[in-house]
C-alpha cells in the first residue's frame, strides 16, 4: 500500500508544529492562524490516508496496528483542533502536534498489514464502537499532556526560573479547564463506546463477556477518570494533584491500548 | 533608492545639501530636576518648532519630549556647527535656563548618528527601562503634532516614518518586549498565570505604599472584579480605598475578610507577620481550596515563609518579583544584537534614500546649468550670425537639447538603480563644489 498521503499528512504536521512553535515564542495571531490551518490540512490529508486504507479493507481502518495508530493520532489531532477553538488557546499545540507526528510516524514505521478479519465484525455498530473508543483514548491523551504541562507550569511558577515559553502557555485554570473539557469528552466517548460494544455483543452472542480482561481494564478506566472529575472539585485535591492524577490515569489507558490489547485478551487486538 | 515623489525632488534640488541635526538630553546626561525643566508639552513644542523654522535656524523640526528625554530634530541646508548651536541656544533661552546649567548635559548628534539615536530610541533601548513600548507611542505623537503644524518636510517625513517602521519591527521579531520588568507588573503577571483573565477574580490589599499602588493600578486595567483595602487605621483604609477606586475594610474583621480575595497584595511596615501560615490554612478551607495568590511587598516580610509550603498558596515576595525582574532584564538585554541589527539595516537604508534625494538634486541643478548654458550659448551664437533659417535654428535648438539629454541620461538611470547600491552616494558635496551647482557659486559668477 503506498503511503503518499500519509507522508503528506506526516509533512503537514510538522510544518504545523514548527508554526506552534513559532507561535509560542514569537507570539503573532498570523503565525498562529497558520499553525491552525497547517494542522487542518494535515488532518484531511490524514483522513484521505485513512480512507485510502479503508477502500482496501472495505472497513474502518483499526483491525492493524498501522491503522489503529494511525486512528488513534487522527483521532488526537480531531480533539485538539477541537479544544484549540472552544479554548481560543493555540500556545500548547507545541506539544500536542509532536504526540500526532510521534503516533502517525509509529503507524507508518510498522505499515498496513493484510487483515484477516473475523466475519461477525462488520456493521455500523461495531464500527462505532470500536471508533468511538478509540476517540475516548485520544481524548484522555491529550488531557494527560494538558495536565503534564499544568504540573511543569506549578512547578516553574513556584520554584523555576521563568522563561519565555512559561510566559506563553495558557495560565493554570485555564490548562485545567482545558484539561477536564477534555476528560469530559473521554469518558462520555467511553461510555457510549462501551455501552455500543456490550450491545453489539449481545446481539451477536446473546451474552455479556464481562469476564474479559479488556471490559474489565476499560470498567478501571471508567471509574479513575470519573473518580477524577470528583476529586477534580475537593478542595484538598484540585490543582496539582488533580493533574497529576490525570497524568497517573493515563498510564492506565496505556496499559489497556498496548499491554491489555496485546498480550490479555482475544478479541480486543489492537484497540 | 528611487525618489519618491516630485515635490521631494523639487525640495531636494531646491536645498542642496540636507543635513539631520538632533540635540537633547534625556535620563542619561541630565537628573530629574533638570529633564523636568527642560520638558516640552505639546503645545509648546508645536510652538518651538514653529519658531526654530520661521527663524531660519532648521528648515523642518520635530519635538520628542517625553518624561526621559528632550529632543529637538532638524533639517539644515548646511553642515556644520552653526545649526546645532543656534539649536542649543534656542532651547536653552526657550527653558530660561543659563548655559551653565546645561553644560554637559546636552548631547548633539548630527548626520548617520542623529539618525541612529532616533531609530534606538524608538526601539526602547535607548529607554530608562530596556525595551519599554511607550516610547513609540510617544515618538509617533510627537511626529504626528509635527505633521499636523507643517513643520515637517520630507526628510524628517521619512526619518521618523522610518522611526515607526524600526519600533514596529523591534517589536514583532524580537522579544525585547516580552517579559515585564517592573515587580508591581511581574506580580500581576504571575497572578494571570494562575488564573487567567483577572476579570471577575477579587483582590484584597493589606496596607499601602508605592509599589502596592502600582500593582492595584496593574489590576484595575486588567479588570479585576472586587478590591478591597484594608488598613491598621480604618480612616487611612477608607482614603486609600477611595484613592484606589474599591472598598474599605475594618481592620478587625481582616480574618474573615480573606476568605473571599484570589489575589492579596500586602505592603504593612512591622516586624509580625500579618498573614500567618494558620491564617491563609483558614483561609483556604472557607474558600474551598480555591487557589490564592499573595504578593509580599512588605520588608521585613508581611507573610509568614512557611505558608508558601501550602497547597494552592502561590506566595512571593519582593525578593521573588526582584528575582524574576532581573532574570527578565537579562533576557531583554541579550536581545539588544539583534534589536541593533535591525537599527543598523534601517539607518543603512535611510541615509541610502537621503543621499540619493540628495543625488536627485543635484542632478536636476546640473541640469539647469547645463540648460542655462546652451540658451546662452545658442542666444550669442544666433544674435552674430546672419543667414541662419527658423528651421536651422530649431534643429540646432533640438541637437543641443538631445545632447543634453544624453549628458544626464546615464547618472538618471544610475540614481533610478540606486536601490541596489544599498550604500549612500559618496561624494556628492565634492561633486557639487565641482561643479560648481551651489546657488552661492552662481552669486560668485555674477
Amino acid at each position: 500500500m503506498k503511503l503518499s498521503m500519509d507522508f503528506a499528512a506526516l509533512g503537514l504536521y510538522v510544518a504545523s508544529f514548527i508554526g506552534y512553535t513559532a507561535n509560542l515564542y514569537r507570539d503573532r495571531r498570523w503565525i498562529g492562524r497558520v499553525a491552525t490551518l497547517l494542522m487542518i490540512l494535515g488532518l484531511v490529508a490524514h483522513y484521505y490516508a485513512l480512507l485510502e486504507r479503508s477502500r482496501v479493507i472495505h472497513a474502518i481502518p483499526y483491525n492493524d496496528l498501522y491503522g489503529s495508530m494511525s486512528l488513534f493520532a487522527w483521532l488526537v489531532g480531531v480533539t485538539y483542533l477541537g479544544l484549540e477553538t472552544f479554548h481560543r488557546q493555540r500556545a500548547v499545540g507545541s506539544l500536542v502536534v509532536p504526540f500526532v507526528i510521534f503516533w502517525l510516524a509509529l503507524a507508518m514505521s510498522v505499515a498496513p498489514t493484510a487483515v484477516i478479519r473475523a466475519p461477525q465484525a462488520n456493521g455500523a455498530l461495531f464500527a462505532l464502537h470500536i471508533t468511538i473508543g478509540i476517540l475516548a483514548y485520544a481524548a484522555f491523551a491529550i488531557s494527560f499532556l494538558l495536565s503534564l504541562i499544568y504540573l511543569v507550569q506549578n512547578r516553574v511558577l513556584r520554584h523555576g526560573k521563568p522563561g519565555l515559553a512559561f510566559w506563553r502557555f495558557p495560565a493554570l485554570d485555564v490548562l485545567e479547564r482545558m484539561s477536564l473539557s477534555s476528560v469530559w469528552v473521554g469518558l462520555v466517548a467511553l461510555v457510549i463506546g462501551t455501552v455500543l460494544g456490550f450491545v453489539w455483543e449481545h446481539r451477536l452472542a446473546h451474552r455479556f463477556a464481562m469476564a474479559d480482561p479488556k471490559v474489565l481494564v476499560t470498567l478501571i478506566v471508567l471509574v479513575i477518570y470519573a473518580a477524577y472529575l470528583l476529586i477534580v472539585r475537593a478542595p484538598a485535591w484540585r490543582g496539582a494533584r488533580a493533574a497529576l492524577v490525570c497524568v497517573c490515569n493515563f498510564a492506565v489507558v496505556l496499559f489497556s491500548y498496548t499491554i491489555v490489547n496485546l498480550y490479555f485478551t482475544n478479541f480486543h487486538r489492537y484497540f | 533608492m528611487a525618489i519618491d515623489s516630485i515635490s521631494e525632488r523639487n525640495a531636494a534640488a531646491a536645498r542642496g545639501r540636507a543635513a539631520i541635526a538632533l540635540i537633547g538630553c534625556n535620563h542619561r546626561t541630565a537628573p530629574v530636576e533638570l529633564r523636568e525643566r527642560v520638558a516640552f508639552t505639546p503645545e509648546q513644542a508645536v510652538r518651538a518648532a514653529n519658531e526654530l523654522c520661521r527663524m531660519g535656524v532648521i528648515e523642518e523640526a520635530v519635538v520628542v519630549s517625553t518624561c526621559n528625554r528632550s529632543e529637538l530634530y532638524g533639517v539644515t541646508s548646511e553642515e556644520g556647527e552653526s545649526a546645532p548651536s543656534a539649536m542649543v541656544s534656542y532651547f536653552t533661552d526657550f527653558h530660561k535656563l543659563s548655559p551653565a546649567e546645561l553644560n554637559g548635559r546636552l548631547y548633539r548628534h548630527a548626520g548617520p548618528e542623529a539618525v541612529r539615536h532616533l531609530f534606538r530610541v524608538a526601539s526602547g533601548i535607548d529607554s530608562m527601562l530596556l525595551g519599554e513600548a511607550e516610547i513609540l507611542g510617544q515618538v509617533r505623537e510627537a511626529y504626528n503634532r509635527a505633521l499636523e503644524n507643517g513643520s515637517t518636510g520630507p526628510v524628517l517625513n521619512r526619518l521618523f516614518q522610518g522611526a515607526l517602521e524600526v519600533g514596529k519591527r523591534v517589536r514583532a521579531e524580537t522579544e525585547i518586549g516580552a517579559r515585564p520588568m517592573s515587580v508591581a507588573l511581574a506580580g500581576v503577571k504571575l497572578a494571570e498565570r494562575v488564573f487567567g483573565e483577572l476579570k471577575g477574580h477579587s483582590a484584597l490589599i493589606v496596607g499601602a505604599g508605592a509599589v502596592a499602588e502600582q500593582v492595584v493600578e496593574h489590576l484595575r486595567l486588567r479588570g479585576i472584579g472586587e478590591l478591597r483595602v484594608v488598613n491598621r487605621s480604618l480612616a487611612r483604609a477608607e482614603e486609600l480605598a477611595r484613592r484606589m477606586g474599591g472598598q474599605a475594610g475594618d481592620w478587625s474583621n481582616f480574618e474573615s475578610l480573606l476568605d473571599q480575595p484570589d489575589i492579596i497584595v500586602t505592603s504593612v511596615s512591622g516586624s509580625e507577620h500579618v498573614l500567618t501560615r494558620m491564617l491563609l490554612e483558614r483561609a483556604m478551607a472557607a474558600r474551598s481550596g480555591r487557589a490564592i495568590f499573595v504578593i509580599d511587598l512588605g520588608v521585613p516580610r508581611n507573610v509568614d515563609p512557611d505558608a508558601e509550603g501550602l497547597y494552592n498558596v502561590y506566595l512571593f515576595n519582593i525578593d521573588h518579583l526582584g528575582e524574576i525582574v532581573e532574570q527578565n532584564k537579562k533576557a531583554r538585554e541579550a536581545e539588544l544584537p539583534r534589536v541593533e541589527t535591525i537599527v543598523d539595516e534601517h539607518v543603512t537604508k535611510f541615509l541610502a534614500w537621503q543621499s540619493s534625494l540628495e543625488a536627485a538634486g543635484l542632478l536636476d541643478a546640473f541640469r539647469a546649468r547645463l540648460e542655462a548654458e546652451r540658451r546662452a550659448l545658442l542666444a550669442a551664437h544666433f544674435a552674430n550670425a546672419d543667414g541662419i533659417t527658423e528651421s536651422e535654428r530649431a534643429r540646432f535648438e533640438q541637437l543641443t537639447e538631445e545632447l543634453i539629454d544624453r549628458i544626464v541620461q546615464l547618472p538618471s538611470q544610475r540614481l533610478r538603480n540606486a536601490r541596489k547600491l544599498r550604500r549612500p552616494l559618496e561624494g556628492l558635496a565634492a561633486l557639487r563644489d565641482f561643479f560648481g551647482l551651489d546657488p552661492s557659486d552662481r552669486e560668485d559668477e555674477s
